[in-house]
C-alpha cells in the first residue's frame, strides 16, 4: 500500500548507480538506468530498506516528507562538455 | 542489429556473456543488451577467482591477470593473523579486460552485443512474453525473442516483471564499498581478509593485490549493520588508518546478494542467471565463477529449448543448476548464518587455535575444523557438503 507521500530522498548528484537499493526494494519502486535513478512514488511504501542498503549514503529518510528538499541536479552535471 | 532473435540476454557481465556464448554454441541467434556504455565497466567487485574455476571457461592470460596469488591471510579482530596455504593458485583479475574477453568469446560464437541499451520492460502479446522493450541510445525499440535470459545483476528487474521474486532480504544483502588504491606496499601473492565488528560487521574487508604497489580494497557488511554506519564510512576509516598515504584511484559502491539461489529461476520463457538469480557463494560473496556456471547451464538449456521448440524444456535449467552448485550454496548459506553469529572474541580464539596448528596443517580446511570446535552446530552442515 502506497503511503500518502514520499519520505525517501535521493541526494542529487551523489548516486553511484550500484543497484543495492533496487535489489533490496520489495516493491520494485526504484528505476535505475546507466546514470539515472528515480523512485516510483506510487509504489514506494517508505520502508527504508533502500536507505539502509545504500553503501554511499545517497538515500535519505525524511519523516516530514521530501517536498521542501532541493531536487535539482547540479547544473554542471547536465551540461555537455565539449573538447 | 535486427529486431527478432531466438534469445535475448540482458546484461553483459560474466554470467550474461557466458550464457550468450553457450546459447550461440548451441545454434541460437543471440543478442546481448548492456545498459552501460561499456562492457566490464564500472567494476563493482573484489576481482579474485581460483585457477580451477576460471580455466573451465577461458585460458589464463596475463593481460587480464593483475596478480597471481598463492596464499591468504586471515586477520582477526585483535590484529593477529594466520596465513593458510591455498590449494592451487588464484588470480586477482583486471575485470575491465576480463569482461571484455568474455563478451568477445560470445561474439566469436555469433552473439551480437549492443551497449547503452536499457531494457525497461518485457514485451508481451496476449499475455505471453515475446521479447523486451528497450531504450537504445535514447530511442524506444521493441525486440522480439523466444527466450529472455536475465543477467541484469543485483538490481535485476527483468525477473520481477516476469513474476519471479528476486528481492534480496536485507538480512542477506551485503552493502559493499570498494576502492583501488595505489602507492602502497602490498605482498603481491597474498589475499588479505580482515574480520571483526570494527572493520566490517557481518562481512569482511578485503585487500587484494594488483601488482606490487596497487590493491583493490573493499568491504561488504550486512545491511542490518549498515543501518548504524554506511559501508563507505567503514572503508574510509580503514584506509585512513592502514594506508594513510595511499592515492585513491577509484571509489565505487556495490551490493552482493549472499543468499540461497532464488526459489524460482525460470518462469515461462524467462531465465535468471548470475547475481540476478542470487548465484553467489553465500560464505565468500564470490559470484564470478558461480555466475558463469549458471550462465553456461542457462545458455545451453535455452539453446536446447530453441532447437526443440519446447519452452517447457527450460525447467531443466533449474534442475541442472541445483545439481551442479545450487545444493552446495544452500549448505554454504547455513554455514554463513552460523558464522555470522561469531563475535570478535570467537574470531580471536579461532585465530589463536589456528596458529597452534603445525604449519603443514594450516590450510583453510584445518582452520575450518578449529572453527567447528567453537560452533558445533555447524557440523551438520559441513557433513552434508562432504557426504554427497
Amino acid at each position: 500500500m502506497a503511503q500518502p507521500y514520499l519520505m525517501i530522498h535521493i541526494v542529487p548528484g551523489k548516486c553511484d548507480f550500484c543497484g543495492c537499493c533496487v535489489g533490496s526494494c520489495p516493491e520494485d519502486a526504484i528505476e535505475l538506468q546507466e546514470s539515472k535513478i528515480a523512485i516510483i512514488e506510487e509504489r514506494c511504501t517508505n520502508c527504508r530498506k533502500c536507505v539502509w542498503a545504500c553503501p554511499w549514503e545517497v538515500i535519505e529518510f525524511h519523516r516530514d516528507g521530501i517536498a521542501d528538499l532541493p531536487n535539482e541536479i547540479p547544473q554542471h552535471l547536465n551540461q555537455v562538455v565539449e573538447f | 542489429m535486427k529486431f527478432d532473435y531466438d534469445i535475448i540476454v540482458v546484461g553483459a557481465g560474466p554470467a550474461g556473456s557466458t550464457a550468450a556464448r553457450y546459447a550461440a554454441v548451441g545454434g541460437a541467434k543471440v543478442l546481448i543488451l548492456e545498459k552501460d556504455r561499456d562492457v566490464g565497466y564500472p567494476v563493482r567487485c573484489g576481482e579474485a577467482v581460483s585457477h580451477e574455476g576460471v580455466i573451465q571457461f577461458i585460458q589464463p592470460d596475463p593481460k587480464w591477470i593483475a596478480s597471481t596469488v598463492t596464499k591468504f591471510r586471515l586477520v582477526a579482530p585483535n590484529g593477529k593473523s594466520v596465513v593458510p596455504r591455498l590449494d592451487g593458485a588464484g588470480y586477482v583479475l583486471e575485470r575491465r579486460i576480463f569482461d571484455y574477453e568474455l563478451a568477445k568469446l560470445a561474439a566469436k560464437e555469433g552473439a551480437e552485443v549492443v551497449t547503452k541499451a536499457y531494457v525497461y520492460d518485457l514485451l508481451r502479446e496476449e499475455g505471453n512474453i515475446v521479447g523486451v522493450r528497450a531504450l537504445i541510445k535514447d530511442k524506444k525499440v521493441d525486440i522480439r525473442a523466444k527466450i529472455v535470459i536475465a543477467a541484469d545483476g543485483v538490481e535485476s528487474r527483468v525477473g520481477k516483471w516476469a513474476g519471479i521474486n528476486t528481492t534480496c532480504h536485507i538480512r542477506d544483502m551485503e552493502s559493499c564499498a570498494q576502492m583501488t588504491i595505489s602507492g602502497i606496499d602490498v605482498e603481491e601473492d597474498v589475499l588479505d581478509f580482515y574480520f571483526g565488528d570494527e572493520v566490517s560487521p557481518g562481512g569482511y574487508l578485503w585487500v587484494f593485490p594488483k601488482g606490487k604497489k596497487t590493491a583493490n580494497v573493499g568491504l561488504g557488511l550486512a545491511v542490518e549493520e549498515a543501518k548504524k554506519k554506511s559501508a563507505i564510512k567503514f572503508l574510509q576509516e580503514f584506509v585512513d588508518k592502514k594506508f594513510p598515504h595511499a592515492a585513491i584511484l577509484t571509489h565505487i559502491a556495490g551490493g552482493v546478494p549472499c543468499a540461497k539461489t532464488c526459489d524460482k529461476i525460470v518462469k515461462e520463457n524467462v531465465l535468471l542467471v548470475g547475481d540476478a538469480a542470487h548465484q553467489v557463494n553465500p560464505v565468500s560473496g564470490g559470484g564470478i565463477i558461480s555466475g558463469m556456471i549458471g550462465g553456461m547451464i542457462g545458455g545451453q538449456v535455452a539453446a536446447e529449448a530453441v532447437q526443440s521448440g519446447k519452452v517447457s524444456h527450460l525447467s531443466e535449467y533449474e534442475k541442472r543448476w541445483h545439481k551442479r552448485l545450487g545444493w552446495r550454496h544452500d549448505v554454504f548459506y547455513n554455514i554463513k548464518t552460523a558464522i555470522s553469529y561469531f563475535d570478535d572474541s570467537t574470531l580471536n580464539n579461532i585465530c589463536e587455535s589456528a596458529l597452534k596448528l603445525p604449519e603443514e596443517k594450516r590450510t583453510l580446511g584445518g582452520i575450518f575444523r578449529t572453527a567447528l570446535w567453537n560452533q558445533p552446530s555447524m557440523l551438520l552442515d559441513v557433513a552434508k557438503v562432504f557426504v554427497s
